[in-house]
């Protein structure tokens, strides 16, 4: 096998693809050959690095340097300095907020506070390689428990590593394996969840670019602890390159024979295949989600009885998220004890979270549990950007809450998330600073679980809608006072009485937000004012009289001829006729328009 | 792959490869490859090099490139730097030469006292 000196990592991720990888790997590619050194310096493309907002991005190894947000030509010059020449480009590296440049990516403080388990490989290897899979330990999980040919034991192992379901539900996972294990009836199958339908989250996508094989992996290992044979990965269609990563990756595998019959010479069989959703909110839920892959309707069903002992055609089935499972060959190679020293109590190992909003860096962080969300904020993603205050961090999508800034010294785990009216959820972590409207974002979500409400029963079909009527009345200014405590009721028995998940947690983001923002929900309420100025009902634009020269910029951009007055003199603006666009505050370069 | 220790095979294999991805290694070698460099024939030490490392399996060598110090009349220039030693730059060196600093420097940690041009 060829040696090469030196290789250029270029992030593929679906973030950096939207930002012009490819034709940086091009000019990469092109420059390299140029200057002869194609067979000095190897170029790999990688699943998603994290740094989303540095995309695209490459980094030098040995060194170990990170290059960021390149263009092809940039891309030339990193060729001719530092490959050929062995010099730093130190305009493109990483700069800190006071410019201080950081090339090392091991220095940088958005990796270096990151521990990554599920993430161990995504960004540094060739999703498209099993040969860079198996250098760094893979398949050595699998091929180990099946020369053991104990399940008893690999179930135990997940036990006592403390996994818990990253779904969202935080379900033991080792128990879940022990049910489906013990459950009468065959035969067995094995589903991945790859739904992942929350706005904004993208961690298991990210995996499934970046690492397929590890999913693979355990999904084998998961087969055989349980005794299926058989599996499903179910990903939603708007997920084309996981898809094609993951097709690629399945193929390799069946030819190199962890995928297939008589795995390792040792007679167990394993296959999977990947079923492709339609991408429905709702299909994320376990038996919704069965019900697709059997080419039913994706409605869900009451539980018990659960997957485990009743799933697809009737058959017990371990369904498991796609970051539970990559979790699973280090905790074989490493043992339960080693994962579980990580990590908080009752909340063991670590967690992805895919950072947005308004933050420094955004991306796709890993940290250990019961880390606080201050670190994660300020110290991984760098703060609030251009010095505004942080108001609230909203975690676990439609299903979750937020959490308001005398909170961010909370641990982030299972119990204290529940414990805040909101939950871990799978990963989405959304930050708002002070220009962030409350009400509005509650409306946001809730909209959200209405449009992806399956309405097979009535408190979420009907009860969705009606909270989401009475937030749009608030935030029209139509507020009437007893709204606040009719949508807590209502909520509470939403909560109460839906069938599945995506009823029973609707109502979490309207909940916490009063609970958290009450004053903001009453200004809107009983002043017909929204203090965060979002809510555009509310807003009543006005020239400052003082300010204002009369040079008749805001008239001529009014688009509804709102605006009147002579010229040189003070201008007015009709609020009947105003529609509150915005437009005329753009134009002012007096800022004599307020709202 | 039949067995436990098929994937181990394909495994060290590809680790090797890999290696560069861990970080520098303890043994560096550079290469001056400035216009200068090339000109004298670096493309040829470079490959001579890298070959030699990879043949001897050398584990924790990172070879790596410099532009011109300004000392072109005497490139190629090779610098080695073992670990906790000082750099030794050896002047005017072919691809055989090249080989035979791996061998007897790096692996059997001798300086070859007549091509070298500086220690520092
Ligand atoms: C509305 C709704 C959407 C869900 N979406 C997902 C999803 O996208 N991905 C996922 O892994 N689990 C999702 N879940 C959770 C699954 O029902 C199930 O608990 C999970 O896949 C089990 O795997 P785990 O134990 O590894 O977390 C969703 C649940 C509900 C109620
Ligand atoms: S809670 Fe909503 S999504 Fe779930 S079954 Fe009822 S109507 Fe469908």
């Amino acid at each position: 096998m060829q040696q090469y000196r030196a290789h250029v990592l270029v992030c593929g991720g679906t973030g950096c693809v939207s930002s012009g990888c490819h034709a940086v790997k091009e000019a990469l590619l092109e420059g390299l050959k140029t200057h002869d050194l194609a067979d000095e310096v190897l170029v790999v493309k990688t699943g998603c690095m994290g740094p989303c907002d540095m995309g695209p991005l490459i980094v030098v190894y040995p060194e170990g340097v990170l290059y960021r947000q390149l263009t092809p030509e940039s891309a030339l010059r990193i060729v001719e300095e530092h490959l050929l020449k062995g010099r730093v480009v130190e305009d493109l590296v990483y700069r800190t907020e006071n410019l201080k440049p950081v090339p090392v990516l091991e220095e940088i403080s958005f990796f270096s506070r990151q521990t990554r388990i599920a993430l161990r490989n995504t960004g540094l290897i060739d999703p498209e390689s099993i040969e860079e899979y198996i250098a760094r330990d893979g398949y050595l999980a699998l091929a180990r428990v099946l020369q053991q040919g104990d399940p008893e034991a690999v179930i135990a192992e997940v036990k006592k590593s403390g996994l818990r379901g990253r779904g969202g539900g935080g379900f033991p996972t080792g128990l879940k394996w022990e049910f489906t294990a013990r459950a009468p009836g065959q035969p067995k199958y094995l589903v991945c969840n790859a739904d992942e339908g929350d706005p904004g989250a993208f961690m298991d996508r990210s995996i499934l670019e970046g690492d397929p094989h590890s999913v693979l992996e355990a999904m084998a290992i998961a087969g055989f602890a349980v005794g299926a044979n058989q599996g499903y990965v179910y990903v939603r269609a708007e997920y084309p390159l996981a898809v094609q990563r993951l097709s690629v990756a399945i193929e390799q595998a069946r030819r190199y024979g962890t995928l297939g019959s008589n795995i390792f010479g040792t007679g167990f069989d394993f296959d999977v295949e990947i079923r492709v959703g339609a991408g429905a909110f709702v299909c994320g839920e376990e038996t919704a989600l069965l019900a697709s892959i059997e080419g039913k309707r994706g409605e869900p069903r009451p539980r018990p009885p659960f997957p485990a002992t009743e799933g697809l055609w009737g058959k017990p089935t371990l369904i498991n998220n796609v970051e539970t499972f990559a979790n699973i060959p280090p905790i074989i190679l490493g043992g339960g004890e080693s994962f579980a020293s990580i990590g908080a109590e009752k909340s063991k190992g670590t967690k992805v979270f895919a950072l947005a909003g308004k933050i420094r860096n955004t991306g796709l962080v890993e940290v250990p549990m019961g880390i606080t969300l201050r670190e994660i904020i300020y110290d991984i993603g760098g703060g609030i950007p251009d010095g505004k205050k942080f108001k609230a961090a909203q975690i676990g999508g439609p299903s979750g809450g937020c959490i308001p800034a005398p909170c961010l010294d909370v641990p982030v785990d299972y119990e204290s998330m529940a414990e805040l009216g909101t939950m871990m959820g799978s990963g989405g972590l959304v930050i708002m600073d002070e220009d962030t409207c409350m009400v509005d974002v509650a409306k946001f979500f809730i909209e959200f679980c209405k449009d992806e409400s399956c309405g097979k029963c009535a408190p979420c079909r009907i009860g969705v809608k009606r909270m989401l009527e009475t937030l749009e009345r608030i935030t029209t200014g139509e507020g009437r006072e007893g709204d606040l405590e009719l949508l807590e009721e209502l909520g509470q028995q939403i909560k109460d009485s839906a069938l599945c998940g995506l009823g029973q947690t609707a109502p979490n983001p309207v909940l916490s937000t009063i609970r958290y923002f009450r004053e903001e929900y009453e200004a809107h309420v009983r002043d017909k004012c929204c203090p965060a100025k979002v809510c555009k009902a509310l807003l009543e634009y006005r020239i400052l009289a003082d300010v204002c020269v009369g040079c008749g910029a805001c008239k001529k951009a009014c688009p509804v001829g709102a605006i009147m007055g002579e010229r040189r003199q003070p201008h007015e603006i009709n609020t009947a006729v105003c529609t509150r666009c915005g437009a005329c505050v753009e134009a002012c370069r007096f800022d004599a328009i307020v709202r | 792959m039949k067995s436990l220790q098929d994937l181990e095979r394909i495994r060290l294999k590809a680790q090797e490869r890999m290696r560069v991805r861990e970080g520098e290694g303890a043994t560096k070698i550079a290469v001056g490859m400035g216009t200068c460099g090339i000109a004298a024939g670096a493309r040829d030490v470079m490959a001579a090099i890298l070959d030699e490392v990879a043949k001897r399996k050398l584990a924790d060598v990172t070879v790596t490139q410099t532009g011109c110090v300004g000392l072109c009349e005497y490139e190629p220039l090779v610098d080695v730097i073992l670990p906790g030693q000082q750099k030794v730059t050896y002047a005017r060196v072919d691809a055989d030469k090249a080989r035979q600093i791996v061998a007897r420097h790096v692996v059997n940690r001798q300086i070859i006292g007549d091509w070298v041009l500086a220690r520092s």
